[in-house]
């Protein structure tokens, strides 16, 4: 099983989401994140979808995606030439004894301190899978109250825009 | 709203109506209700449209479908909102399950409404998301006139599918304006008509190579309009061909090449060719498992030339060693060209040794049936002397079971689109409505429904509509009493447990009693020496629907079969007879 990004321009419609998500679920894909906001084109939105299937199946996805009358193009986004960020927020025990632990972990991650209380901290950290899922595992010893996570955005590297071309392509 | 108010001033209903005929609609099939009411004004002065009222939405649904195969237009059914739009659920994901062309028009509550329970309030969009090719929300009258045009568009281009315009009913009430353009706007919408040449040549030279192609053949040649077309390729080429369910007529039956019909219930031919195929040109078809059996065991041996307009059907349950996305009847010709340059280049193929294999199979394993041993009527036998009766000329609407399986092989097809039935979906009930439809589509030919007892009693009540609305169609109930397909699984698979599939027809209720109540005339036939008798009476009689009660035997099978998740190597032309496929060339 890989995971694939897929970076979906659709038109900013109502009901599209739910258009692109019972596709997934009907045709049985995993969806593992999927976020979804405007673009530069008001008109436009784009999703980035992360998916986790073997690669046969992902041309199914994509050809099946192709259909939807509201989706105007597709590209499939190599992590080696993708720029990929999420978003975390978490909620960390921290007494006065832990405290300055729980920020020396924060500062090594360069992520960020956005609420505090008496026993516990809340993270504000961006970055890629990686650094993300570290920074999880050395919070994990200090207890973790809470957590959010945003789903995967990502671009491609170099001065090509995904909206370069107006024709639709599947990556 | 910044628009420009160009365009003729009117109610958001009367410009649903003038798009109608903008749309070049003819005729709408439909029930209405408190959220369409406004638009069925309007609808009584138009000139063009003519709306039949039928009896169940369901009925209106399959009438739009049977209307868009003799007719070659876009079916259009009409309902309201809540149930009216619900029971349009089955026909629609009948059209897209079959690719037919049809677009859906239910009311909605009004707009502030939306989302509160209202009385007769369902998400009719939210419900056909997954079975529509599209489907649109209208609140604002404005946009009637683009969703539409952009409706009719989507349901008659690329494949061919069902297309739901929901509108509410504030938008129908409220004063706008109707302006009207051909021009559609979706830009998430490209179908790829023309075939890449590259992939035509690459297809060309594969089939010069092969020693036992075979033409598989969908229904998508059909809604390409390529019959034409494709003889030509067959004739020059010499390749055997095999039409599925959904193709039936496309090429004629009465021609040497045709092996018949493939898959669960086709012929050993066809079966065969397929199987020991080493190489498939598989046009407009999808590789259905009623088709491939178990498909890893599939025509093991073969290469694929997968040409279709829906590029998602290619690669889909079958590696593609040349994926050619286009237009059937583009691609039928492009490749006949193709083929004339191999050709003049000096390049030949020798299918002598193939055809004298498939000619054995055709002659040793014919399509065939028992005689009932006890006299009763064979259901065969009744089916079979309809088509001889009326002709190739006429349409054939079929329910689903045996004796859909037995009108799809013992009737000669030799014309496209003239085979109407439900075959993705397998939708009982589709027949006497559809046959209702086609025979408003094409008023001039004979029609005849041939229909279970089991799925006549879901969709009879369109009986009425018929006699109404001067729409003569002839039914042939194939009356053997029970559930007949699932009775043959449980005659082979459940020791012959036959768990509730007895219907009790043979009196209840009673056939002839039924057409006479629906103003019809209503015929019984028990014996096989009155068969053609009752047909040719059936025949003349013109001024309102017959229904003829045909009482067969209820034990009859359909042969061959594959049963499901077996490789078709396994095919049984009756109980424990298996062709042995290893056998002497």
């Amino acid at each position: 099983m890989t995971r694939h990004t897929l970076s979906v321009l659709v038109e900013n419609k109502p009901g599209v989401l739910a258009r692109v998500a019972s596709l997934f679920s009907r045709r049985g894909f995993n969806i593992e994140s999927l976020a979804v906001g405007p673009t530069e084109n008001p008109a436009i939105s784009r999703m980035t979808i992360v998916v986790a299937v073997e690669s046969l199946p992902l041309e199914q996805v994509t050809k099946q995606l192709n259909k939807l009358i509201n989706v105007l193009k597709i590209v499939e986004l190599e992590m080696d030439t993708a720029v990929a960020r999420e978003l975390l927020l978490v909620k960390v025990r921290a007494d006065k004894d832990t405290r300055s632990h729980v920020l020396e972990t924060v500062n090594l991650f360069r992520a960020k301190v956005v609420d505090v209380a008496p026993d516990s901290v809340t993270i504000e950290a961006t970055g890629d899978r990686e650094k993300l899922e570290a920074l999880l595992r050395m919070l994990d010893q200090f207890g973790i109250k809470e957590l959010v996570q945003s789903g995967m955005v990502a671009m491609g590297r170099g001065p090509r825009a995904i909206t370069d071309r107006a024709s639709r392509s599947s990556g | 709203m910044s628009e420009a108010r160009t365009g003729t001033p009117m109610s958001g209903a009367a410009s649903l109506i003038k798009s109608l005929e903008a749309a070049d609609v003819d005729t709408v099939f439909g029930i209405p209700g408190g959220a369409i009411l406004p638009a069925y004004d309007p609808m009584m002065d138009s000139e063009k449209i003519r709306h039949i009222l039928v009896r169940h939405e369901q009925g209106a649904g399959h009438a739009a479908e049977g209307y868009a195969y003799s007719s070659g237009k876009v079916g259009v059914c009409m309902a309201t909102s809540g149930p009216g739009a619900t029971n349009l659920v089955t026909p629609i994901a009948d059209a897209y399950m079959d690719s037919v062309p049809m677009v859906a028009i239910t009311g909605q509550v009004q707009s502030a409404s939306i989302g509160t329970d209202a009385f007769q309030e369902a998400d009719i969009s939210g419900i056909t998301m997954p079975i529509t090719k599209h489907n649109f929300l209208i609140t604002n009258p404005l946009e009637i006139p683009r969703a539409i045009a952009a409706a009719f568009h989507l349901a008659s281009t690329g494949r061919p599918g069902p297309v739901l315009v929901d509108i509410s009913k504030d938008a129908l009430a409220a004063q706008t304006t109707f302006e009207w353009s051909d021009k559609v706007d979706l830009p998430g919408y490209r179908p790829t008509v023309k075939p890449h040449s590259k992939q035509v040549r690459e297809a060309a030279r594969l089939i010069v190579e092969s020693r036992q192609p075979v033409l598989y053949i969908g229904g998508g040649v059909v809604r390409a309009g390529a019959a034409d077309q494709l003889r030509k390729l067959a004739d020059l080429t010499g390749i055997p061909v095999v039409t599925t369910l959904m193709a039936r007529g496309v090429f004629p039956d009465s021609h040497p090449q045709n092996l018949g019909m493939p898959g669960m219930h086709g012929t050993v031919a066809a079966v065969g060719a397929l199987q020991q195929s080493d190489l498939l040109i598989a046009i407009g078809t999808r590789f259905d498992d009623r088709v491939t059996g178990h498909l890893p065991s599939f025509a093991p041996n073969a290469k694929v030339i997968h040409a279709d307009i829906d590029p998602a059907e290619i690669g889909k349950n079958r590696n593609a060693d040349v994926p050619i996305v286009g237009d059937a009847r583009h691609v039928i010709v492009d490749l006949t060209n193709a083929l004339n340059a191999e050709y003049e280049a000096g390049k030949s193929a020798d299918y002598e040794g193939w055809w004298r294999q498939l000619n054995q199979w055709l002659e040793e394993f014919p399509l065939g049936y028992d005689t009932p041993a006890g006299g009763e009527v064979a259901p065969q036998y009744v089916i079979e002397r309809i088509g001889a009766a009326a002709g190739p000329d006429a349409y054939y609407a079929s329910g689903v079971g045996q004796h859909q399986m037995w009108a799809a092989q013992f009737i000669q097809y030799e014309k496209p689109g003239h085979w109407i039935n439900s075959g993705g979906l397998g939708t009982m009930g589709f027949s006497v409505p559809a046959a209702m439809g086609a025979k408003v589509g094409s008023p001039d030919s004979v029609v005849w429904s041939i229909d279970g007892d089991g799925c006549f009693q879901m969709t009879n009540q369109e009986l009425a509509t018929c006699t109404i609305n001067d729409i003569p169609i002839k039914v042939a109930v194939i009356n053997n009493g029970t559930l007949g397909m699932v009775r043959q699984w449980q005659s082979l698979f459940y020791n012959e447990r036959y768990s509730n599939t007895d219907l009790n027809t043979h009196r209840i209720p009673d056939f002839v009693k039924l057409a006479d109540a629906y103003g019809c005339h209503g015929l019984r036939c028990d014996k096989p020496e009155d068969v053609d008798k009752v047909i040719a009476k059936a025949m003349s009689l013109n001024d309102a629907p017959v229904v003829i009660d045909f009482q067969v035997h209820k034990d009859a099978m359909v042969w061959p079969m594959v049963p499901a998740g077996l490789s078709n190597d396994k095919i049984t032309v009756a109980r424990s007879l298996a062709p042995a496929w290893d056998s002497e060339d």
